[in-house]
């Protein structure tokens, strides 16, 4: 704004306002500021998003593949060596990202669009339907998602289109909170009440007029809730209770391989087996961390924590 | 993997009549809503049931085999508290002295290094980070036992001795949150108005942090821990699990994997109870130390 003092012109500022820019151009100079580590995380999540899409054309081995030798040591024709059952393990490291990336974003996004349209309905009819879903999700997040998940997989038995599903109700209520919060101070705007003036239907006001105007806030809390789900889909196929076999998953291989790390004095890298998968999610965690603390930065200003 | 337990236990071959037969032994066959109100009633006198996983005295056999849900939890809720209460003495101390001093020199190697740190801590599953222990001071080095099998006749110095390595890894996952967000409160406070005018007045840095910053900044801080300690709970599952302590998470996981109802159950109950309550206990903080918060704007 008033990096140059000196040479301050009104009559600048104003032409300055006349040539607006198109998104593209904006995208463009944001990227072109763009921290390292914001760059650190880009690269890193696309890596994840190749290996996801083209899984069967990276990895050298099918993911169910079972070879004669299990625990074969790193190199020679398995680069990370063979799992419990000789089965490769480098291989299933890409198709698990897959997996549970794929896992994740359908349970998020279905987390997002439940939480979103709950939550500007209940912006916008602030009387019964808003006591009812606010306090029906309050009472949901009372109790802790890992825990409930727990409860609702041991009733339903564990599958991952049940944890698909559960999760995603469960995230919702983030979404719903957030979403709520923000469309409330949108709802009593002006152009909300033209839009109903007008007779527009509510999905027409939902998707058209509320929500362009709250997608920000809500693009963040995507990408956090994204790591958390992460996070507990990667605990409870730790537990034996997420992904289910014979899908390869992180967290899985790195239960199934963690006796490995008995040998590792004897062979460092059979010590490493395991950690590889338990590492590249908190890769991922921290890439995506980092893109999110570079997109609070250029949305909202907040300068304080990004420096 | 749809059914109950009875056709769960018996397998594909059960003939109709003995699953019929399981189902009623166990109170399976009665109306959901009844059985909810009884086990309802029942937990309020501090009955939680039996397990699943025991019979109940049948002809012919001798004795009763019933196991109580109680009787299996107490023991391993003693082990669970034992474990996060040891990492809460650790972590909370140094997540505040951590968070607080990154937050007075803001931007300096030091902080940037801290947070730095703390957000790669945060980024790792507990899993990874237990693991890491795991090789470098089990097998590598050892000097701690890879698993953590503790029973009531262990004493206090073995007991400590044998869940380090779970202590420290629930410390380091924790840690990170709780250094973060009073980081964070920290810089709050310290860029507030009243502040600038401590300073302006002529305190000393000491006398603007003890006096002005801290009153304030207690609250924010109290509530960082009691979230934390809820979140050290949920944590402790997957630790338990990676160290095969016998606490009350590895209980539920097993009691899951079994579809042992009543266990399941009671085990969620403790979790969010505790759960809640911690939750609270930071709302009634919060509203103690800033009365203002009773009152909507």
């Amino acid at each position: 704004m008033s990096e140059n003092l000196q040479s301050y012109s009104a009559k600048a500022e104003v032409s300055n306002l006349i040539e607006r820019r198109t998104r593209f151009e904006r995208i463009k100079i944001a990227f072109s500021k763009a921290p390292p580590s914001a760059w650190f995380g880009m690269i890193v999540i696309a890596i994840y998003l190749f290996a996801a899409f083209f899984a069967p054309l990276i990895a050298p081995h099918a993911e169910a593949e079972v070879f004669e030798k299990a625990y074969a040591p790193w190199g020679g024709e398995h680069l990370l060596g063979t799992d419990q059952i000789g089965r490769d393990v480098f291989s299933r490291l890409i198709f698990a990202a897959r997996n549970t990336l794929g896992i994740c974003f359908l349970a998020c996004s279905i987390a997002l669009i439940i939480g979103t349209i709950f939550g500007i309905i209940a912006a916008i009819d602030r009387r019964f339907i808003d006591q009812l879903l606010s306090r029906t999700c309050d009472t949901l997040m009372a109790i802790p998602v890992m825990i409930f998940t727990f409860i609702l997989l041991s009733v339903f038995g564990p599958s991952n289109f049940n944890l698909i599903l559960i999760l995603g109700i469960l995230e919702s209520t983030r979404f719903f909170r957030i979403s709520r919060s923000v469309a409330v101070g949108q709802v009593v705007l002006e152009y909300v009440e033209v839009a109903k003036l007008r007779g527009e239907k509510l999905s027409y006001i939902i998707f058209k007029e509320i929500l362009p105007n709250i997608a920000s806030p809500l693009i963040v809390e995507f990408g956090v809730r994204f790591i958390f789900i992460i996070f507990t889909v990667s605990s409870l196929s730790f537990l034996g209770l997420g992904i289910q076999p014979p899908s390869a998953d992180w967290a899985a291989m790195v239960r199934e391989n963690a006796i490995l790390i008995q040998y590792a004095q004897y062979d460092i890298t059979a010590g490493l087996t395991p950690l590889i998968p338990a590492g590249i999610i908190a890769l991922l965690a921290l890439a995506i961390n980092f893109v999110i603390d570079w997109y609070l930065y250029i949305t909202s200003g907040l300068k304080d924590e990004l420096k | 993997m749809p059914g109950d337990f009875a056709t769960e236990i018996l397998g594909q071959s059960a003939t109709k009549s003995s699953v019929a037969a399981l189902r009623s032994e166990l109170g399976l066959d009665k109306h959901p809503i009844p059985r909810y109100f009884e086990w309802l009633s029942n937990v309020f006198q501090g009955d939680f049931g039996s397990s699943f996983s025991g019979r109940s005295k049948v002809q012919g056999d001798q004795g009763d085999r019933s196991r109580q849900v109680v009787e299996l939890i107490t023991p391993r809720l003693k082990n669970t508290l034992f474990l996060t209460g040891v990492s809460a003495i650790v972590a909370i101390p140094l997540a505040l002295l951590l968070g607080i001093s990154a937050a007075l020199y803001r931007n300096s190697y030091y902080d940037r290094s801290a947070t730095g740190f703390s957000l790669i801590t945060v980024s790792s599953p507990e899993f990874f980070t237990g693991y890491i222990f795991i090789l470098l001071l089990a097998t590598l080095f050892p000097v701690f036992p890879t698993i953590a099998n503790v029973n009531e006749d262990t004493s206090l110095a073995e007991r400590f001795y044998r869940t380090a390595l779970p202590v420290f890894t629930l410390t380091l996952v924790t840690m990170g949150h709780m250094m973060r967000m009073t980081r964070s409160a920290i810089i709050n406070i310290l860029s507030s108005e009243y502040i600038e005018m401590a300073k302006l007045s002529g305190a000393t840095r000491y006398e603007v942090i003890v006096k002005h910053a801290l009153p304030n900044a207690w609250a924010p801080i109290a509530q960082v821990i009691t979230i934390n300690l809820a979140y050290m709970l949920i944590g402790s599952v997957v630790v338990e699990f990676v160290f095969n302590y016998q606490g009350i998470g590895r209980l539920m996981v097993g009691s899951v994997y079994n579809r042992d109802i009543p266990v399941v159950q009671a085990c969620a109950l403790i979790f969010a109870s505790t759960y809640v309550i911690l939750n609270l206990i930071a709302d009634l903080i919060g509203i103690i130390s800033n009365p203002r918060l009773l009152y909507p704007k």
